[in-house]
């Protein structure tokens, strides 16, 4: 315990309550003060109450004044004394700051002007000079008493006073008040643990109201962490993750096989990425199915009546960054198409588009891509499917728009109710595989396929309340945010 | 998708009712085409408010607000389908062979007896931009050109010229271009310098003449300023020319599908007889008639968990301008009508999904399917290891990133003081310097991402489980994805001993041990040597990882450790010191 704490206690014993600190202790400040009684509240020794209070400093030169007189008070004083002066005289005898006392003698009305002779007023008794005002009012405020709010803002203006708040305390006795601190241990420490001294030892009483001391660790990226939400969601439906790490693809792959005509605006250079190096692919394997491709698009059949326009091979072989994850799944429902059976395949990847960037367009970004294939599905399951799929992400009440797409029909857009924005929103996209593509590659014709898509950042965006995509995918995210980020449930509902 | 905006209060009016904006969204939805904007609330004064309407891709039919209210109309049982007429031919034109191989086909129509309105004329000039950007490929494919019959003599030919025998004014000028100067002329303008590529290669230029041999156009570009179309024409000719045949009817048939409205005697059309001997293409064009295509009624049900009968199917298709009747003597079967207005239907299951969307698509039976999933579901087996090495770099208190695969030529090789070795796959057309290449290694993504983060408190820690690309002639796809695993340490110093530390964590995780003494070992396991040729590293301070998946087996260079030379954190703009370790990930497999 400091010496000022114990004087505070035995201070508080005597008196009851200490009025005002700065009387009771004048040689602390009342920093110390603060920091002597705030230990002993932490204690419950005392209670305070902090009082605040201006108070007012002389500057050096009115210290200067309170023991001189003032600026115009001793140019008065030296005019009486030798009746007059030159004008060009007061600098010398008062020094630097006897034009300030002249302008004010001035405007005091003590002096006028006689040519160039500063002489008395008419008026002044030159045997019973005026008060010195200036002088006095600075002496009572120094004294400590109260001057009115006009002649402290007049001195202010002068440069004669500072204000500064002042800080004193009023105490009191607190509810464990005692003239003795006991010693208090903040701590168990394994030595008490062993001694025992645990026992005797006082503890400090602990802040609970705090956040503790953060571990440090490492963290996983938040969109990978959703990916892995989705990932175990086709698990447990009994979906197997497709090979999707191709990234280069053949405009065969990417779309002819998924019947998507060579006109097709997708395959444009502004949508999608084309290779200069490599620059041209390899024929597929199987040449009866490259040849059936041709075929469906340039003449029809398997009961189409095809596109009907010349049909390239260039176009085929030439490279791209797949523009979906659909370029796998068309590989594995050819290799399906070997021994045809019922099948649930899934595939988590990036695909590449050749758009421009903004804040929710990326040039490459993940496609979760759903596909079932069994014998005489229906478009019921496909809703049915879709309902149960969704409802494990927590989403429930969906609708279903008819809509295009070259390598599905029917085309169905899933939209599911979004309460905070108050409306429908488009989730995923999906459909039946068109004949045309499953018949091709040697599929039979009652086995359908059902496929569906959705981007991984979209709902990432919305989970994370991420607005900018940049922000989540590349290399503009920011650590901070991948390290205090929550954990991904996709069934969590952050809305209700 | 194309989106229309069409006049909201005449399209009410051909709908016979006037619907809430949520009503109109509602009929969209259940039909498939999509309310983007209506404009009531933010009209100015003196305009009318528009609806604008996101359409499918493949209905050309819906690109003006005439066959969307004449759709919407049959959808709502309002309506039926117009019975398209052909009037007789009049008007012949010939085909030269001079426009093989370039641009060889051509079709003509002619409209009778017009009347426009100002609206149904801005319909009409809108429809043929609509075409042209998206059916047409921006007149690539096909091009159209409308004009005022009464100001032109037939027949017609189409043929390509020299360019030194063209001369005529085009549409809205006043002075004569010759063909010589036709491309200069043309390439400071905004809206036909970028249809100009179509010709430029071009020796002689196609052309449309009259019988007086004077140009009515020159496709795919511009029509003559004499056949000029306005809102009072009467008489109106279209042409079309084309590298498309099947797209060239395609466009041919919309537009006299559209505007055969406003003809006089409604829906009848005048054909032309286009005379292409040279290629056997003569015949008389439009060909209004509707194509017939069977569908299997069981099919229909299957699809669609129904059971239908052929006459529910065949009211369900007449809501989607499809008239189907019951097949002779199949009774399986229907015989489906495919107006010219229904390009898109090629296949009985284009006829089902209309089938399904009559029905209302919300109407369906929802069902479940019955689990035939004897395979289990698993993971693809590089992403499980994949996983390991991501869960064990985050517990050993490494971030992980996600930078992008495709990163700039420079990221790849220059910034990391190596030259490019010939593997990485190069873009043919990126927009941006910032995708040149796919990456061949996550070095550069993590590098960018630190720069990023620079303000992040010392030391950065991160790591990347992702894909990189080597090219591999031999392969159908000339390249192939190989996963890597890399992490940087960047701070007050380089911090190689925690990199180091952290390959060992991943090697122990998938039980590699660290072998002491190589040179006398043939077990299982990794160890380092410095690799003096590796320049991404300081000098002394880079090494090889070398594994062996087996006992005995021949040991693998699989990776590269070492502290980051000074020169590439300055070209990433990194102002600490770092350490990097990289390894491909599939030895684990």
């Amino acid at each position: 315990m400091s010496e000022l704490q114990l004087n505070i206690l035995q201070a508080l014993d005597k008196k009851g309550t200490i009025e005002n600190s700065q009387n009771e202790f004048p040689e602390y400040d009342s920093q110390q003060v603060q920091a002597a009684l705030n230990s002993l509240l932490a204690r419950s020794k005392i209670t305070y109450k902090t009082i605040e209070k201006d108070q007012f400093n002389l500057t050096e030169e009115a210290q200067d004044i309170v023991k001189n007189g003032s600026h115009e008070f001793r140019l008065l004083e030296t005019i009486s004394k030798l009746q007059q002066l030159k004008i060009s005289e007061v600098s010398n005898v008062l020094g630097p700051a006897g034009k300030t006392g002249q302008a004010r003698a001035f405007k005091n009305g003590w002096i006028s002007k006689n040519g160039d002779e500063l002489v008395l007023n008419a008026k002044i008794d030159n045997t019973n000079l005026p008060v010195d005002e200036t002088a006095l009012e600075l002496k009572q405020l120094q004294e400590g008493s109260v001057l009115d709010a006009k002649k402290i803002t007049e001195l202010k203006k002068r440069k004669l006073v500072t204000v500064s708040k002042a800080f004193t305390f009023k105490v009191e006795k607190g509810v464990e008040f005692s003239l003795q601190i006991e010693k208090f241990d903040t701590d168990i420490t394994s030595d008490m643990v062993i001694t025992g001294a645990w026992e005797k030892a006082n503890f400090k009483p602990y802040n609970f109201n705090s956040e503790g001391v953060l571990p440090e660790s490492g963290a996983l990226h938040p969109l990978n962490k959703v990916r892995e939400e989705f990932r175990q969601i086709f698990f447990s439906l009994g979906f197997s993750e497709m090979p999707s790490n191709q990234y280069v693809d053949t405009g065969f792959w990417n779309f002819d096989t998924l019947f998507v005509p060579q006109q097709h605006p997708a395959r444009d250079l502004q949508d999608t990425f084309y290779l200069k190096d490599p620059l041209v692919a390899g024929r597929p394997e199987d040449l009866k199915y490259f040849n059936d491709v041709k075929r469906v698009h340039e003449e029809g059949d398997f009961g189409s009546i095809g596109y009907r326009y010349p049909w390239r091979e260039e176009e085929t072989l030439k490279l791209v960054l797949r523009t979906h994850t659909t370029a796998i799944s068309a590989h594995i429902l050819k290799q399906l198409a070997q021994d045809p059976k019922p099948a649930r395949l899934f595939s988590i990847d990036r695909v590449f588009r050749n758009e421009a960037v903004d804040a929710t367009h990326l040039a490459e970004f993940h496609q979760v891509e759903g596909v079932i294939a069994d014998y005489d599905l229906t478009l019921g399951d496909l809703i049915g499917f879709m309902e149960d799929f969704f409802a494990k992400m927590g989403v429930h009440d969906l609708r279903f728009k008819p809509t295009y797409n070259p390598y599905t029909e029917p085309s169905l857009e899933i939209y599911s109710w979004h309460n905070g924005l108050g409306k429908w929103v488009e989730i995923g996209n999906s459909g039946m595989f068109r004949p045309e593509m499953l018949e091709s590659m040697g599929l039979p014709k009652n086995l359908r396929v059902l496929g569906w898509g959705l981007s991984l950042e979209r709902p990432t965006m919305i989970k994370y309340a991420v607005s900018n995509i940049r922000e989540l995918l590349g290399h503009k995210v920011s650590l901070d945010f991948i390290e205090t980020n929550p954990a991904a449930r996709l069934d969590e509902d952050l809305h209700n | 998708m194309p989106t229309i905006s069409v006049d909201k209060a005449d399209l009410f009016e051909l709908l016979g009712q006037t619907y809430t904006s949520e009503e109109f969204d509602e009929l969209c939805f259940e039909f498939g085409i999509e309310l983007d904007e209506d404009t009531t609330d933010s009209v100015q004064p003196g305009e009318r408010p528009q609806l604008k309407i996101e359409i499918p891709a493949n209905r050309y039919d819906m690109l003006c607000i005439e066959g969307i209210a004449q759709s919407l109309n049959e959808f709502l049982s309002r309506k039926s389908k117009p019975l398209y007429k052909l009037s007789s031919s009049t008007i012949s034109l010939t085909i030269d062979e001079s426009t093989s191989p370039l641009r060889p086909y051509a079709a003509a129509a002619v409209l009778r007896n017009v009347k426009f309105t100002e609206r149904s004329y801005q319909s009409f000039i809108s429809l043929q931009d609509k075409l042209h950007t998206n059916l047409c490929r921006n007149r690539t494919l096909v091009a159209m050109g409308t004009h005022d019959l009464d100001a032109l003599t037939p027949p017609f030919t189409y043929k390509f010229l020299p360019k030194n025998e063209i001369e005529f004014i085009p549409l809205n000028q006043t002075q004569p271009v010759t063909g010589e100067n036709f491309l200069e002329f043309y390439s400071k303008d905004k809206n036909l310098g970028k249809y100009l590529h179509i010709i430029e290669d071009f020796e002689k230029f196609p052309v449309i003449l009259d019988s007086t041999n004077k140009i009515a156009s020159l496709p795919p570009i511009i029509n003559s300023e004499r056949s000029k179309i306005s809102v009072d024409t009467k008489n109106v000719f279209i042409e079309v020319t084309a590298t498309d045949r099947t797209k060239a009817e395609i466009v041919i048939n919309q537009l006299v599908a559209m505007f055969s409205h406003y003809t006089e005697e409604i829906f009848t059309i005048e054909p032309v007889e286009i005379i292409s001997k040279h290629n056997q293409e003569s015949r008389i064009v439009p060909n209004v008639q509707t194509r017939v295509m069977t569908a299997e009624i069981d099919y229909i049900n299957s699809c669609l968990g129904l059971k239908l009968k052929a006459q529910d199917i065949i009211a369900l298709l007449l809501k989607m301008s499809l008239i189907a009747t019951e097949h002779e003597t199949d009774s399986n079967l229907l015989n489906v009508q495919i107006p010219i207005t229904r390009p898109d239907i090629l296949h009985q299951a284009d006829i089902m999904e209309d089938a399904a969307i009559a029905y209302g698509y919300n109407n369906l039976p929802k069902t479940k399917i019955a689990s035939n999933n004897s395979q289990g579901a698993s993971p693809l087996p590089i992403n499980k290891i994949s996983d390991i090495l991501r869960i064990a770099s985050a517990q050993s208190g490494w971030l992980e990133v996600m930078p992008l695969t495709l990163c700039s030529h420079d990221e790849n090789f220059k910034f990391l003081n190596q030259l490019d070795d010939s593997k990485a796959v190069k873009l043919a057309n990126p927009k941006t310097t910032e995708y040149q290449v796919v990456r061949t290694s996550l070095i550069p993504g993590i590098l960018k991402t630190i720069r990023e983060n620079r303000k992040h408190s010392l030391p950065i820690k991160v790591f990347e489980a992702g894909d990189v690309v080597f090219k591999d002639e031999t392969l159908e796809r000339r390249a192939f994805n190989q996963r890597n695993w890399a992490a940087i340490y960047a701070g007050k110093t380089s911090g190689f001993e925690y990199a180091q530390g952290l390959l060992g964590k991943i090697m122990q995780t998938l039980r590699t041990p660290w072998l002491e003494n190589p040179s006398g070992s043939t077990d299982k396991g990794y160890w380092i040597e410095e690799d003096p040729e590796n320049k991404t590293f300081f000098p002394g301070r880079g090494a090889k990882i070398f594994y062996r998946h087996r006992n005995g087996q021949d040991a693998k260079v699989v990776g590269s450790i070492g502290v980051l030379h000074p020169k590439v954190l300055n070209n990433f703009e990194i102002p600490y010191a770092a350490s990097a370790v990289e390894i491909n990930a599939e030895i684990f497999l």
